[in-house]
């Protein structure tokens, strides 16, 4: 399958044979012996390739001193996506951009914080998450609906999505590895409180767990307590102690050191 | 279909293990892989792309646990780029454009099944309201669905009607035959009726349900 084992490979070779591997991702069976193959090959010729910056023909790849196969897969598809004008490379990196620097639990913490300091909000915010997120713009893809469950002092929510990664985006940005991870898809439903005890917290037997599997297009958004000690401070620094977890469920916001105001 | 990514009420995974300041995406790739799917959708219109949630669950389990989350993605947005002839396997494995095929088009879309992801504003009765008692039907279809397993059978109490949203099961090619808008509904399942005694009395889990996945109970 792969020719790289009986000739000399230079870098064109090198970036084809990467690429190889990823026609075999829509053949899964053989995969294994590709990445095996494919091992050898950044061993023979890990430090030969160009650092340029870019895009278009020069495939060049991430700093590193031996790229991944799959660095080098995705590399060649975007190469030959920006080649056939079917994507804008510079669309690619404000989505990219978006999603590290704009968008992300900053936005979740402001509904929070506004929670806490306007009980008018809090109630709409409770009977109609949608339209109170919307009140400050962070509806939007994978948010489009949304059900914000509260905390209190006998109810604790956890979210979770067992089937995939279902996430409410425009409040919390991207999941984070270990809500998508298979531990957390599966131990979420069936073993709720121990999950949070790894995470620190332990729930007394008279907190009722509620736990909410995002399985159609609704994302849901934890409302959690506000801590003790907080009682003076603005909206804005309320804000910064709202945690991306305590959105989802898995801590508790702390109040700040020294106990606040 | 019945198969890994279907992953609630399994055990064997261990500790779920969070990353301290984890960064939004831990290499280049996984980002330009994340974009890549984003900007390539308006291809699919008039292509019949597989649903992306059917595309992932068809890749074999042992596949599946073995690919990181970003990895599943690539195969995802590769595989309907090939089965769609957009791209080549020529053209992933050189990275370069294959120079004497013509230029896609953007197509019209032409599947007038689809009504999208989101809330739908049409005059679709409700057979379930608040209160109702409800039993997740034992329904086992090959294509995708979003009634998980561990429902099947159980019984539990409609809390809330969302309204109607467009039916998102595929058959067993991915596709969607028909438009089917019904309404979803917040099911409250006791953690009990789920798990038996491992779980704690009075806890519970809450999913959202099409109404053809219930039955009266």
């Amino acid at each position: 399958m792969n020719e790289s084992g009986g000739r000399p490979v230079d870098r064109r070779g090198f970036i084809r044979d990467s690429a190889v591997g990823a026609a075999a991702f829509t053949a899964p069976g053989k995969m294994m012996t590709e990445r095996t193959e494919e091992a050898e090959v950044h061993d023979a010729h890990g430090h030969e390739h160009g650092h340029g910056h870019g895009h278009g023909h020069d495939h060049e790849h991430d700093h590193q001193d031996v790229p991944s196969d799959i660095a080098l897969r995705v590399r060649a598809l975007e190469s030959v996506l920006i080649e056939k004008e079917m994507v804008d490379p510079a669309a690619l990196d404000e989505i990219v951009d978006n999603f590290e620097n704009r968008i992300g639990p900053q936005n979740g913490a402001r509904v929070v914080a506004r929670a806490w300091v306007d009980p008018d909000f809090r109630d709409r915010l409770l009977a109609d998450g949608t339209s109170a997120v919307g009140e400050l713009d962070y509806l939007g893809g994978q948010g489009e609906h949304m059900k914000v469950v509260a905390n209190t002092d006998t109810v604790h929510n956890l979210i979770v999505c067992t089937l995939c990664s279902c996430y409410p985006w425009p409040t919390l940005g991207l999941p984070p590895v270990w809500y998508k991870s298979s531990a957390y898809r599966a131990r979420a439903v069936i073993e709720p409180r121990e999950v949070l005890r790894e995470f620190g917290l332990d729930l007394s037997g008279d907190v009722e767990v509620r736990v909410w599997d995002s399985t159609a297009e609704i994302r849901y958004l934890v409302l959690p307590q506000r801590p003790p000690g907080t009682e003076d401070m603005t909206e804005e620094e309320l804000a910064e102690l709202v945690t991306r977890d305590s959105m989802i469920g898995t801590a508790r916001v702390t109040p700040p050191p020294g106990g606040g105001a | 279909m019945n198969t890994i990514h279907d992953m609630g009420g399994m055990d064997g995974f261990g500790p779920v293990g969070p990353e301290e300041n984890e960064p939004v995406f831990h290499h280049r790739w996984e980002g330009r892989v994340f974009a890549l799917t984003r900007a390539v959708g308006r291809w699919g219109r008039g292509r019949n792309w597989p649903g992306f949630r059917f595309t992932l669950e068809s890749i074999p389990p042992e596949e599946y646990l073995r690919m990181s989350y970003y990895e599943r993605w690539f195969h995802m947005v590769a595989s309907r780029l090939l089965g769609s002839g957009l791209v080549t396997e020529a053209e992933l494995e050189t990275g370069y454009a294959d120079s004497g095929a013509s230029p896609p088009e953007v197509l019209p879309a032409s599947r007038s099944g689809s009504l999208g992801f989101g809330l739908l504003d049409l005059d679709v009765p409700a057979r379930f309201r608040a209160g109702d008692r409800v039993r997740a039907r034992n329904l086992h279809p090959r294509g995708h669905t979003r009634q998980p397993r561990y429902v099947r059978g159980r019984v539990g109490a409609v809390v809330e009607d969302y309204g109607v949203y467009a039916l998102q099961d595929s058959d067993a090619a991915g596709q969607q035959p028909a438009d089917q808008p019904q309404h979803v509904y917040s099911v409250c399942f006791e953690a009990r009726e789920l798990w038996g005694d491992r779980a704690a009395a009075g806890d519970s889990v809450y999913v959202d349900l099409w109404e053809e996945y219930l039955e009266p109970a």
